[in-house]
């Protein structure tokens, strides 16, 4: 009997995912010793051409991590839906959009001049932008287009399952593989870590008292964190209570605050606003003009809460969508 | 009882309320539209919903189609829904399968465009056919009313309040923090406008507290805590010693003639500091009860309020057998069940050093108010007699009405009462003195039953009276009739001129404040306060003496200021609202409560959230509780929750969203 067959792919995203892959250290023996690997772009090379060539639902699973960005991007994710039985949204990226979502703020256009010609670092004086076609010795070379929206996997095609985390850690990406080749899979659509928020595991839950009653927000270079106590009385806006657990809380072990990477839980639908429901109905200040002086400690309201869901989040974009 | 699983089958009705609701919605059209939705099996429009036919109608559908689900699209639930919940239950469904639509006031009423109205008619009717579809059985729970009650305060309002109820034959426990009950009536020489003795009609009633055998009587005592909801309040009182076995003193008072100070020398509170006391005293003859105390602060035996025993003791001496003095009482934590609780915690007088320009503090012969009325007092330090603090005896005397009321820089409402007392003052010190009474007044303000007649009264008696707010109170002579009294300056806004009227004694009419522990109280006992700081009645004219707290009534100027008739009227009323919950026995609960998820992270952001105190942290799960008969639905814990883990019954997130749905999609 064949062994089933598994692909990673990755499209917008800083590499991080790939990196956890690598993570499993010995226990990616294990695997790659079950499995074969028919596409690993950052590992090994493949050609589209080969993957286009296997039949539909050939490939028992495909973790492919990164939002959706590029044109390119778009067509691989359709591409490796058909092929795959399983496809597998893996890291914040692929599940909510990730980092590169907080494009989402502001318009291509405004996003192309910026990187093309404001940049203090950019020297362009013809102004030339990437364009999808060009016309260089004869041949015509042709560039993935940039989408007007930065989009999660499953606003693009379905998605069976979702690892969270940026990156998802070993132990999660162990589990998962070991409950794909076991076949014991929880219902489609899952996201493969608890459903419950970070607190429950988090060390220093039993330091937080009832009331927090904020009265001033820092950021973490801001202040001396007490390694003990939770982040929230220290003033430090922490994601924990609005964030899915499974991590294992390395970031408060780490003396920093959650930032919310593992998204939110499954009776959650925007993130964002359930933390700062929370937060902000437990400020300690009353009158407007105070509650805005302590809000003000927060500078990047969009950053800190949509550090990873902005995309996915009922939040509008910032673009025009009739011609995404 | 029908399982969620199963198909849906909705009844819809429009109302068309005569033409409260037809005149602006086409209800037939609203009711063939609606026909055409998912899972709508029938579907009618009808003049009079909430008629009794209107009523058989939805239970007769129920039984013939087999419905499932109900809506009516009507008016607002606040008027019907129970009705229509009753009918639902009445055709054999859960009560909570049914669902309103408001398009009366929510639209016909604020409509004017007839087709406009009809399309919003019908979004709101398909926000509800998606809504119902949700909706799962739920149960109205009943809990108990514990019969026993706690007024806290034992001035006139809470005097009432306890032996009304008290004679309804239900134990009451009345809690006062002086050492006697009475309040501020207790200090008045005589009430307006009958001019009756203040103490003969007051210290009957407090006997009679201190004698009923369904009155359990804590004076020097502080509700610190409560806990708890309606029908069911747990309420620590700590009881402040006294120093005296309130079982073993007889009140004969031999204690206070023979303690070792001969002669009273310490500042008598009950007097508003015009007479003096010993360190074991009686506030006031009639104190109730009728025990003695001791004040630690200034006894002999105690240093600082701690015992040393360096005294004598002559005082336990003379109680000799009686052994009621114990110098060793400490202070006591008490907890109490109670069902209900009347809040009758009074007011506070203005600080007239607040308004300087008047001259109290700086010049001995200004006079608040209450210390005009003990001065008047037969049973006050000058037994009656107007003598003032530099011995003389007034021949003119000015009264200024409005100390800090009616004035942006202090107090901006009416007090009410200080016209009315500002006149008995003037009748009282006149008829003690015979001065020359000048009152200086901004408006006169008589609007009680014949209050009016009073002034009248007092015109006659020739009793001045200066239209106009007064600008100071100064001894700056400027002519030789003027030296050595009290100049008030004021513009006589009759006259159109500036007067300066020389007098010998000035009385400032301070107006009445919440008291300065208001906002503690408020908190104790899960109130809310107007923006002066007076607790907040449920509304202002159909539920004057509920709080937004069930089971928490108000009563006398801790809710405003108001005289003694009204106080008392407002008393029995808290009384009676008392009554009804403690003879029904129990509160039916509605089902629209929060509850928590058990995958709770038990990061405790709600903790602090709910206005009604009814989520907890239980340390051995580390998860919130939420106390269902606590919970009165508000949401916000729900809506606040971080991780989505408290869900609320009613209020469910496919319900709320498919609401939303319904209404926004076409």
């Amino acid at each position: 009997m064949s062994k089933p067959k598994v692909a990673f792919y990755w499209c917008a995203s800083c590499g991080g995912c790939e990196e956890t892959v690598v993570d499993l250290a010995e226990d990616i023996l294990g695997v790659v010793e079950k499995v074969d690997i028919v596409l690993w772009p950052v590992a090994m090379d493949f050609k589209y051409r080969d993957l286009e060539a296997l039949p539909d639902r050939a490939i028992t699973a495909t973790l492919l991590n990164g939002a959706i960005r590029s044109s390119e991007q778009e067509e691989m994710a359709v591409l490796l839906r058909r092929k795959s039985q399983y496809l597998i949204a893996y890291g914040s990226c692929a599940h909510l959009g990730g980092i590169p979502g907080l494009a989402n703020q502001f318009e291509r256009e405004a996003i192309l001049r910026f990187n093309y010609e404001e940049a203090p670092s950019v020297v362009n004086e013809a102004r030339t932008r990437p364009q999808t076609v060009t016309e260089e010795e004869g041949r015509r070379p042709h560039l993935p287009e940039l989408r007007h929206v930065v989009r999660s996997l499953d606003q693009v095609v379905a998605v069976d399952y979702y690892l969270p985390g940026c990156p998802p850690t070993p132990n999660l990406t162990r589990a998962a593989f070991d409950a794909l080749l076991s076949g014991r899979l929880p219902p489609k659509g899952s996201v493969l870590a608890p459903d419950i928020a970070l607190c429950d595991e988090c060390p220093r839950k039993a330091s937080r008292p009832a009331d927090v009653a904020f009265t001033q927000f820092f950021r973490p270079h801001q202040k001396v964190l007490d390694e003990e106590k939770c982040f929230l009385p220290q003033g430090v806006v922490c994601m924990g209570p609005a964030t899915r657990s499974g991590c294992g809380a390395q970031c408060p072990g780490g003396n920093m605050p959650c930032t919310g990477c593992f998204g939110p839980t499954s009776r959650v639908r925007d993130q964002g606003a359930k933390i700062l429901s929370s937060l902000c109905a437990n400020l300690g200040a009353r009158e407007e003009k105070e509650i805005n002086r302590v809000l003000e400690n927060i500078p990047d309201p969009v950053g800190t809460f949509y550090r990873y869901g902005l995309a996915s989040s009922r939040l509008r974009r910032r673009a025009d969508l009739t011609n995404v | 009882m029908v399982s969620s699983s199963q198909e849906v089958r909705i009844g819809f009705y429009v109302c068309h309320c005569g033409h409260n609701i037809a005149s602006m919605v086409d209800c037939p059209e609203v009711a063939r539209y609606v026909e055409t939705l998912p899972g709508v099996v029938l579907s009618r429009d009808y003049k009079y919903m909430c008629s009794d036919p209107g009523q058989e109608l939805v239970q007769q559908d129920i039984r013939e189609f087999a419905l499932n689900r109900v809506v009516v699209a009507s008016c607002s639930p606040l008027l019907h829904e129970h009705t229509f919940r009753k009918a639902t239950a009445a055709g054999g469904l859960n009560p909570f399968f049914f669902h309103m639509v408001n398009i009366r006031e929510h639209d016909s009423w604020v409509h004017t465009d007839r087709a406009e109205a009809t399309a919003k008619a019908k979004a709101l009717a398909r926000a509800a056919i998606r809504r119902v579809a949700h909706h799962r059985p739920l149960e109205v729970k009943q809990v108990p009313i514990h019969p026993d009650v706690l007024v806290v305060g034992g001035g006139i309002a809470g005097i009432h309040a306890a032996l009304t109820l008290a004679n309804a034959g239900r134990k009451v426990t009345l809690v006062e923090r002086e050492p006697t009950i009475g309040g501020h009536m207790a200090k008045f020489d005589k009430t307006f406008p009958t001019l009756d003795c203040a103490a003969c009609i007051l210290t009957p009633k407090m006997s009679e507290v201190g004698a009923h055998e369904n009155i359990t009587l804590w004076t020097c005592s502080d509700v610190v805590k409560m806990d708890g909801y309606v029908g069911n309040y747990t309420v620590t009182v700590r009881r402040r010693p006294r120093y005296i076995d309130e079982e073993l003193c007889t009140g004969c008072q031999e204690c206070i003639s023979n303690c070792v100070y001969k002669e009273p020398k310490f500042v008598d509170e009950f007097n508003e500091g015009l007479g003096k006391r010993k360190p074991i005293y009686i506030p006031f003859p009639q104190s109730t009860p009728q025990v003695v105390l001791i004040d630690p602060e200034v006894c002999l035996n105690f240093k600082r309020g701690v015992l040393t025993d360096r005294c004598k003791k002559t005082c336990v001496e003379a109680c000799g057998d009686r052994k009621a003095i114990t110098f060793t009482q400490r202070e006591e934590i008490r907890e109490l069940q109670v069902g209900t609780i009347i809040v009758a915690t009074g007011f506070q007088t203005f600080d007239v050093k607040r308004a300087p320009q008047y001259g109290y503090g700086s010049f001995p012969n200004v006079y608040t108010a209450l210390e005009a009325e003990r001065l008047v007092n037969a049973s006050g330090p000058t037994g009656g007699e107007v003598i003032l603090r530099d011995g003389t005896q007034p021949k003119a005397i000015g009264i200024i009405h409005c100390v800090g009321s009616r004035d942006k820089k202090t107090n901006r409402w009416c007090s009410r009462v200080c016209c009315m007392y500002s006149m008995k003052l003037a009748h009282l010190l006149k008829e003690h003195s015979g001065a020359e009474i000048y009152n200086f007044y901004i408006d006169i303000r008589a609007p009680g039953k014949s209050y009016e007649e009073f002034y009248d009264k007092l015109n006659e008696e020739g009793v001045h009276f200066i239209r106009g707010r007064v600008g100071e109170v100064t001894d700056w002579a400027m002519t030789p009739e003027e030296e050595g009294k009290l100049i008030i300056r004021v513009e006589d806004t009759l006259a159109g001129f500036v007067r300066r009227i020389p007098v010998n004694m000035v009385v400032l009419s301070a107006g009445l404040e919440p008291q300065a522990d208001a906002q503690e109280v408020r908190r104790l006992f899960n109130m809310s306060c107007g923006t002066e700081g007076f607790f907040l009645e449920r509304h202002p004219k159909l539920a004057p003496v509920n709080t937004f707290t069930d089971g928490i009534f108000i009563a006398g100027c801790c809710q405003g200021p108001r005289d003694i008739p009204d106080t008392v009227a407002q008393a029995g009323a808290a009384a009676a609202e008392a009554l009804v919950l403690i003879d029904r026995g129990h509160v039916e609960q509605e089902p629209n409560t929060a509850y928590i998820l058990p995958d709770c992270s038990g990061c405790k952001s709600c903790l602090p959230l709910c206005p009604y105190t009814a989520i907890t942290f239980d340390a051995t799960t580390h998860r919130a509780v939420i106390n269902e008969a606590l919970c009165k639905g508000c949401g916000t814990c729900v809506g606040s929750c971080p991780s989505g883990s408290i869900g609320q019954n009613l209020f469910e997130d496919e319900e709320v969203f498919s609401e939303i749905e319904g209404v926004l999609s076409e």
